[in-house]
Formats: C-alpha cells, structure tokens, sequence
C-alpha cells in the first residue's frame, strides 16, 4: 500500500511529468520561463490551484453529475485560482507583474483540468492530495530549471543573482525562439532518462520473477536481452 | 541475355558530378567577394571567415561523430555555410560570436534536422538570425570600407570602431536622401562582409549559372520583384537592389537546394515570394534590411508551394487528387 501512495505522488516528477512528458501546458511554461524566480512563481500557485482542487473534485466525484463534470470542475478550479491571484497581488506584487495575465490563466491550465479528469474525479481525496502534489511538484520543477537555464544563459544571472560572468549573457535565450529551443532539448532529455528508468526496472522485474531464474544466460545478461526483445 | 536487358528505374544516365563538385564550385563562385571583403574590410574580415569556417567544419565533425552517422565532412558543405555566415557578419563581431553564430547553423538548423539535404531553413540564414537576437549591438557595429588601410594591423584588435550608417538604414531613417549607386556597386559602404561588393557577387552567380549549378530563375525574378516593387511604392529601386543583403542573399541563400522548390513554376512563387517580402520589411517593417527574413519565411512555406505546383501527370485531370 506504501508503494502505491508512493508511486502516485512519484509519477508526476519525471515519468509523467506534465510538462516534459505528457506536453500539457505549454503556453505558460514557455511564456514565463524568462527567469528562475518566475518559474518559481507560476509553479507554486499551479500547485497550489492543482492540489486544492484536486482535495475538493475528489470530495465531490459521487455529487457532480457525469454529463455536466467539465464545468463544475472548472468552477472548482475557477474558484481556487480566484484566490491564488489576490494573494499573489496583495504580497507579492512583483511576481503578479512578471506573471501577468498567465496567474488568471491558471484556470484554463490543462494540466490542473487534465488531472481532475483523469485521477482526482476517480480516486480517493489522499490519493487525489498526492497525486495533485506530485504533478505540482513536476511542474514546478520543470519550470524552474527551464527557467534558470533560460536566466543563466540568456541574462548571466540565476534567480536575479549575477553569475560573476561565467557565460557571456546571449539574448535569444531569453527569447521565445531560445524558448522553444529549450523546451525541445529538455524533452529530448526527460524522454530518454524516464526510458532508461522504465527499462531497469522491467530488467528487475524480469530477474526476479521465473523467467530468467529458469535461464542459464540470467548470469550474463542481466535481463538485457528480455527488454530488447520488448 | 538477361544481363543485357536490365529493367531499372530511371535516372539512367549519371553526370558523375557530386555534392563536394558543387559545393566546391559554390567556394569558387564566392571566392571574388571574399577577396572584396578582404580589400574592403581588412585582415579582420579574413579572421572572422577563418573562424566561421573552421568552427563550422568542426561542428559537422563533431556532430556527426556524436550522433553516429556517416562522416560528411569531406563534401564542403560547412566550408559553404561558414562562408556563407562570415559573409553576414559585421567586420567588428567578437570571433567567439562569429563561432557560436557557425555551430548555432550547423548544429542546430542542419544537423539536428538530418544534414545537408534534410535541412528545411539555410543554416547560415539561421545562424545570423539568432546572432541579431542575441547580440543587437555587435550586429550592427558597420564600419567604413577602406578605413582599415590607416592603421593596417592595428583594426585587428579594435572592437569597437566608429560605427557607419548602411545605406538602408539611411533610407529608412531620411526617405528623401539620394545615395549614388556608382560606389554601391563596388561595395563602397557600410554593410557586412560579403554582401557589399555587388560586382564581386554578380561575377559568382555568372559562374553558377554558366556551370550550371543554380538556374537564374530564383535571382532574377527575387531582384526583379524587388525592384518592380520599391519602384511602385515610390522608393529609389537602384539604391535598393544595390545595398542590403539582396545580391547575396538571392544569389547564393535563396538558391540553396534543400530549401528552394524544385520546378519552375514553385521557384516562380519562391522567388517573387521573396521579394514581396523583402520590400514590404525594409519599407514597412522595425528592420532596415529584411533579405533573411524574407529567405528563412519562404524556405519554411516551401513544402506548402511544392503541394501547390506540383506537376499533373499526363491523362490525368485537372484538380483531382493524385494517387499516392
């Protein structure tokens, strides 16, 4: 049971990653990722809406009538990210300016809708908790390091901080072509490092069940040779 | 017998040239404006096309041993794209950006796309565009042809020399200021390495077209639109075939295989594309040249044109789709 709390808060961080691997929500992550602190920002209040709403669509999932789930979730949604954006507007003003209209966009996220639909509207409130922590988690964490590496390369700072002109500051990475750049690059890598995990874990699998324990090659090959079969 | 009818699919007959013939005839073709750049600009015009040239050969070695594939760095066609891109430059660029700008067009618009061939945007079109978004003040640091020769060593060190107006952007800041189109031709202004000297440019395209290489139809109707054009819209249409990036860019950017249509009729569209492009930037865009803007947007709508060209095979009718 342990396992299973585990692995759906887990899923969001690399394996299901909303922003990398599932490409939801790729209108903010490209149009904030300017700066670390942004992605910082935009990534806290989507968790925040996400984990919340995640709490209340999962509490109501045997109220809301089938046919009209779509809007009563966004009310939900709607609601939370009301809440998000005065807060954000009363203490940290800043971040409200850098963010712009993209803090009251929250609510057309794909991300926090898709996971109303696919999980909070089935499971229970704990599992709902979890996995709206985990893809909050996800998504802040990816946009972060597109940010910073963003910052870094394209205004010579990490998180407003000069970086003591270790790379010479190169602007269009900073702009949305260096955007878009980015992002490919770090789905490229995130695709690769997620089908890397999931083939260890299938050679496990594999080595401890029958299947190989019954082969006289299990020595030599570690159970390579099952996953390439795959 | 059977040896004898051998049944293949066509083409039957081989020219026996290939692509390092080509691009090696394309360094021939554009060898007179590099010695203009030379004469023009300096020893430090030659430093910035060594650097292009030699970081773009080691980012096609490089790449291609990374990603595992054929080796292509013996066909020439980074020598190419380096000059190319050199030729776009400023004499004054920092040659670190001269190399990041080679390693941006070839890494990233041709190799990660497959290599020559595969590419669907000119890759030195590609790596000036990124240079201007990441370095605007290097970009247009331009510099008095023949200023060099008062201090014939010493401009090597200098970054940042005077800067000089290019005719372009005279115009578009002073719309009635006539600029004599006798020193454009041989390349007396301000401007990027390669672009200025048209006679030079001129004499290369004569050669590709003689052997051969490029069809003159993509520069001539590119030039011709833009002079049609800038005529009609009251602009000095002399003054803007001669300066900017035109001559280049049409004679040797426009014309690249991989990203021009292929028939006729699609270069047709390509090229009046082009220039409809062009004028409308330089006269109505922020920029005061917009040859690679222009280039880069109809190298991306050339699959769409081809779709739109594409030849009715015989006994077929007219508007019904062709079997795939």
């Amino acid at each position: 049971m342990n396992n299973r709390y585990w692995n759906t808060f887990s899923k969001g961080l690399l394996r299901e990653n909303p922003v990398f691997r599932l490409v939801l929500g790729t209108c903010p992550t490209l149009a904030v990722t300017t700066a670390a602190m942004n992605g910082l920002g935009m990534g806290a209040a989507a968790t925040f809406v996400l984990l919340c709403s995640n709490v209340v669509i999962s509490l109501l999932r045997k109220l809301i009538p089938g046919k009209v789930r779509l809007p009563s979730y966004i009310v939900v949604i709607a609601g939370f990210t009301t809440i998000v954006q005065m807060l954000v507007k009363a203490y940290l003003p800043s971040i409200d300016q850098a963010l712009g209209i993209y803090l009251p966009l929250i609510v057309v996220n794909c991300i926090i809708l898709g996971r109303a639909e696919a999980f909070a509207g089935k499971n229970s409130v704990g599992l709902a908790a979890l996995d709206g922590l985990g893809m909050g988690a996800g998504f802040t964490a990816a946009l972060i390091v597109m940010g910073g590496i963003r910052e870094l390369l394209g205004n010579g700072t990490i998180f407003g901080w000069p970086d003591g002109g270790m790379f010479p500051p190169i602007a269009i990475f900073v702009l949305p072509a260096g955007g878009f750049f980015v992002f490919g690059i770090l789905i490229w890598l995130a695709n690769r490092l997620s089908l890397r995990l999931e083939q260890n874990e299938t050679r496990r699998e594999l080595a401890a069940t029958a299947a190989c324990a019954a082969c006289p090659m299990a020595g030599a090959c570690h159970g390579e040779g099952a996953t390439v079969n795959e | 017998m059977e040896h004898t009818l051998l049944v293949s699919s066509s083409p039957h007959v081989h020219c026996g040239m290939n692509t390092r013939d080509i691009m090696r005839d394309v360094i021939i073709a554009l060898s007179p404006a590099l010695a203009a750049s030379v004469w023009l600009f300096g020893l430090r015009a030659l430093a910035v096309e060594l650097v292009c040239v030699a970081s773009a050969l080691a980012a096609e070695y490089l790449s291609r041993r990374v990603m595992k594939r054929p080796q292509t760095v013996g066909d020439l066609s980074a020598v190419v794209t380096g000059l190319l891109l050199a030729f776009n430059l400023p004499a004054t660029i920092p040659l670190w950006q001269a190399a990041f700008g080679s390693v941006v067009a070839i890494v990233v618009a041709k190799q990660m796309f497959g290599g020559l061939g595969q590419n669907f945007v000119n890759p030195a079109l590609v790596g000036r565009i990124v240079l201007m978004g990441s370095f605007p003040e290097t970009m247009n640091n331009w510099v008095d042809p023949l200023k060099w020769l008062s201090d014939p060593l010493g401009h090597l060190g200098t970054v940042d020399a005077v800067s000089s107006a290019t005719p372009l952007a005279q115009m578009a800041a002073d719309s009635t200021v006539e600029i004599d189109a006798m020193p454009l031709l041989f390349g007396m202004r301000g401007g990027s390495l390669g672009e200025t000297c048209v006679i030079a440019l001129v004499l290369g395209g004569l050669y590709l077209v003689i052997r051969r290489i490029i069809s003159p139809m993509i520069p001539v109707v590119y030039i011709g639109t833009v002079f049609v054009m800038t005529w009609l819209l009251g602009a000095d249409p002399v003054t803007h075939i001669l300066s900017g990036g035109l001559m280049l860019g049409a004679i040797f950017m426009a014309t690249d295989y991989a990203t021009c249509p292929i028939n006729r009729s699609g270069k047709l569209v390509y090229a009046i594309g082009c220039g409809l492009l062009t004028v409308l930037i330089r006269l109505y865009g922020s920029l005061p040249d917009g040859v690679s803007f222009a280039i880069v947007i109809m190298n991306i709508l050339t699959p769409l044109i081809e779709r739109v060209v594409r030849p009715r095979p015989f006994g077929n009718k007219r508007g019904k789709a062709v079997a795939k």
